[in-house]
């Protein structure tokens, strides 16, 4: 009993304890919840907790652990220097091959399996998003949070063989921060909309892997940009991966030319999925529990 | 502000039956059903009429909870207990009315949501605990005392995987019942792990209902809401038929289970069939061997329990629970577990027998709970299919006290005595 009253030293003090808000439930219509800032921050601890969750589990159990974070891209980046730079001899804007293809795919994995993982997160937490209140956004949130990590180790890995081929990346290396955050926000409003679009539908489960390989090939990975005719090129950039792959490459190969334009429509259409994504999921999460 | 810990005001939840029973919409079902909608529109038709049946789990619920109060909700399966926890806890939204709540609110629906089997038990207890809405500070400080009541110490760093289901359960609870929250919602979760750890589940709960916190507590177990509840509230298809110290709730509720039991049982509709309804329970009996009328047997006397149903099923077993009047289970009989003594009888038909030799039953009013099986699936199930007066007799030489006495059930035994 004394355990139970006693006040803890430790515990930060609770604005609720002073003054207890009261909550009013009631049915909402609209917007409101996902873009609610305050309950966000309310939750922060558990928005940590599931981020740190997701990076421990991602490679427990495997023999290789972190190693699959580099295989991915790196395999990737063998076979197609063999089919497309080789065998097609498709041209790699005067670069070597082997570097032209990871500078993109380290993206393109990040966003391919924040895809994959995230648009499945709400509904293989179902037993949590039926039992336990929270911000919802969190699950496909802390899949793209915890990628990070993989993200990480990988863009080391491209540094370490471009400078093996003897190139050295430019001032535009700066810039890699702004084309990640690109990345994030085009990958955070398809898998805040497609979990949800998930919880009602689960047609999504089977469209995600096809739609993964159309749009890898929709964009400049395996080849240059520069290899579409204008207009075509500057208008395929509302494919928002079109900026950050090109952009990928300026800035960690060192090329001369900056795809500005390209970046530019990217981040525009990147904000728009963003906000596309985010504005379905909040109409939707006040029902996730009703349909999971 | 408000002074109430809880209160709410004609709080509804309706469910559209068409969806809950499919329970998984394609996009397929909803691009014809839009079609169907407009069509319907274009034809002049309303949209309601395209749309299936609502079922109103709540409706028109209204009412307060005072701070420090400890209540039990009590009723059938599908009264629309969970339903209001669940909108309490924020899960999901009423379709109606609204809900004030005023405090942290901490909901413990089921133990172990949210344990992740490649974690270990170290880290599943900042995960649940943070799940559950608990700080990370809160978490540490508390940290030894939750490991210490799960008892599970030299296993905080296995994965919670490779734990038995008692110690994750354990762990579970502990997490749990080291929330603190000026709101506790509880559902179903006392009745985890083995005995000993039941009996101090349910001293910690006992602890938190009398630390002045407000406890809505959810549990088919009529004893330990008696035990840990001041005030009952009786749902009944969503509404609320009963509002009382919890005694009196438990008294209304036990007669509604009468009540249900003696309508025809095919027209109940709180029964578990889980949509395999081949067969149906349709009457359940207990007789005794010797004569007398229904549900009226002696202690110590033969008595057969009876159930029909609407199918005799290739494989059908039949699983009889035993409850005494405060809903306590005193016995299971099972006839999946098997004994030479069992029989099949193709000559019977759509019928069950039990038959329980020298009933060794205190007097007192009982009750059954029938689940049906059959082609391997639980076709139904009824709480409450039946009740019966147990009549004072002679078990194995020894008369039953007349009334009054501890207990339910006479064991065999034997006396050894000085002369």
């Amino acid at each position: 009993m004394d355990q139970l009253t006693a006040p803890d030293p430790l515990r930060e003090p609770e604005p609720a304890a002073a003054a207890p808000e009261t909550l009013r439930l009631q049915a909402t219509s609209g917007f409101s919840r996902v873009l609610s800032p305050r309950e966000l921050w309310r939750y922060r601890d558990l928005a940590f907790q599931i981020a740190a969750r997701d990076i421990t589990v991602r490679y427990r159990q495997t023999a290789l652990g972190a190693a699959w974070a580099i295989l991915q891209p790196v395999g990737f980046m063998v076979v197609f220097t063999l089919f497309f730079g080789r065998v097609a001899g498709i041209s790699s804007d005067g670069l070597p091959y082997a570097v032209f293809s990871l500078a993109g795919l380290v993206a393109w994995t990040y966003f391919a399996n924040g895809l994959l993982l995230g648009s499945e997160s709400l509904v293989s937490n179902s037993a949590l998003v039926s039992k336990i209140y929270f911000p919802r956004i969190f699950m496909p949130a802390g899949v793209l949070a915890a990628g990070f990590v993989d993200l990480g180790i990988s863009l080391v890995i491209l540094f370490v063989i471009v400078f093996a081929a003897g190139l050295v990346p430019s001032a535009a290396v700066l810039m890699l921060p702004l084309l990640i955050a690109i990345m994030v926000a085009a990958a955070l409003g398809v898998t805040a909309g497609l979990s949800a679009l998930n919880v009602r539908y689960r047609d999504v489960r089977y469209v995600i892997p096809f739609a993964i390989q159309m749009w890898l090939f929709a964009t400049p990975i395996a080849y240059p940009s520069s290899l579409i005719g204008e207009p075509w090129r500057t208008l395929s950039a509302i494919n928002p991966m079109v900026g950050v792959v090109e952009g990928f490459r300026w800035a960690t190969l060192g090329t001369a030319d900056a795809p500005l334009e390209l970046i530019g429509i990217s981040a525009v259409s990147a904000l728009v999925l963003l906000v596309a994504g985010l504005a379905y999921f909040d109409r939707v999460e006040r029902t996730f529990a009703d349909y999971i | 502000m408000s002074d109430f810990a809880i209160q709410t005001s004609g709080l509804g939840k309706s469910y559209d039956l068409g969806l809950s029973r499919r329970g998984y919409g394609t996009l397929r079902e909803s691009v014809v059903e839009t079609a169907k909608g407009s069509l319907g529109r274009l034809a002049g038709r309303g949209r309601k009429q395209a749309r299936g049946d609502t079922l109103w789990a709540l409706k028109d619920l209204s009412i307060t909870v005072q701070p420090g109060e400890v209540v039990g909700l009590i009723g059938h399966n599908g009264a629309g207990k969970s339903t209001l926890l669940k909108i309490l806890s924020r899960i999901v939204e009423p379709s109606d009315g609204w809900a004030d709540v005023t405090g942290r609110t901490g909901a413990l629906l089921e133990v172990g949501t949210g344990f992740h089997p490649e974690l270990t038990g170290r880290e599943n207890v900042f995960l649940n605990g943070a799940i559950l809405g608990m700080r990370r500070a809160e978490i540490r400080a508390r940290f030894d005392e939750i490991v210490a009541f799960a008892d599970i110490e030299r296993f905080l760093d296995t994965p919670v995987k490779r734990y038995s289901s008692g110690m994750s359960v354990r762990l579970a609870f502990a997490v749990a019942a080291h929330l603190e929250p000026e709101i506790l919602l509880v559902d179903e979760v006392l009745a985890v792990g083995d005995a000993a750890f039941q009996r101090k589940s349910l001293g910690k709960m006992n602890e938190v209902a009398k630390a002045g916190r407000t406890v809505i507590f959810v549990s088919h177990n009529l004893a330990i809401l008696q035990a840990l509840c001041d005030r009952g509230i009786l749902l009944e298809r969503g509404q609320v038929v009963a509002d009382a110290p919890v005694t009196e709730a438990i008294d209304s509720y036990l007669r509604t289970l009468e009540q249900a039991a003696d309508q025809d049982l095919l027209e109940r509709t709180d029964r578990d069939s889980r949509g395999y309804d081949e067969s149906l329970i349709r009457r359940v009996e207990i007789h005794d061997l010797e004569g007398g009328h229904a549900d009226a047997v002696v202690a110590g006397r033969t008595a057969t329990v009876v159930i029909e149903t609407t199918a005799a099923l290739p494989m059908t077993e039949c699983r009889l629970t035993i409850l005494n009047s405060l809903g306590h289970p005193v016995a299971t009989l099972d006839s999946e577990v098997s004994a030479p003594v069992d029989s099949r009888d193709p000559e019977l038909g759509p019928r069950i027998e039990c038959e329980l030799e020298g009933l060794p039953l205190l007097p007192g009013r009982y009750r059954i709970d029938v689940v049906l099986k059959g082609k391997r699936q639980i076709q139904d199930g009824l709480q409450a299919a039946a009740f019966f007066d147990v009549e004072p007799g002679v078990v194995r030489d020894r008369p039953t006290p007349i009334s009054g006495s501890d207990g339910d059930i006479v064991l065999a035994h034997r006396w050894r005595l000085p002369a």
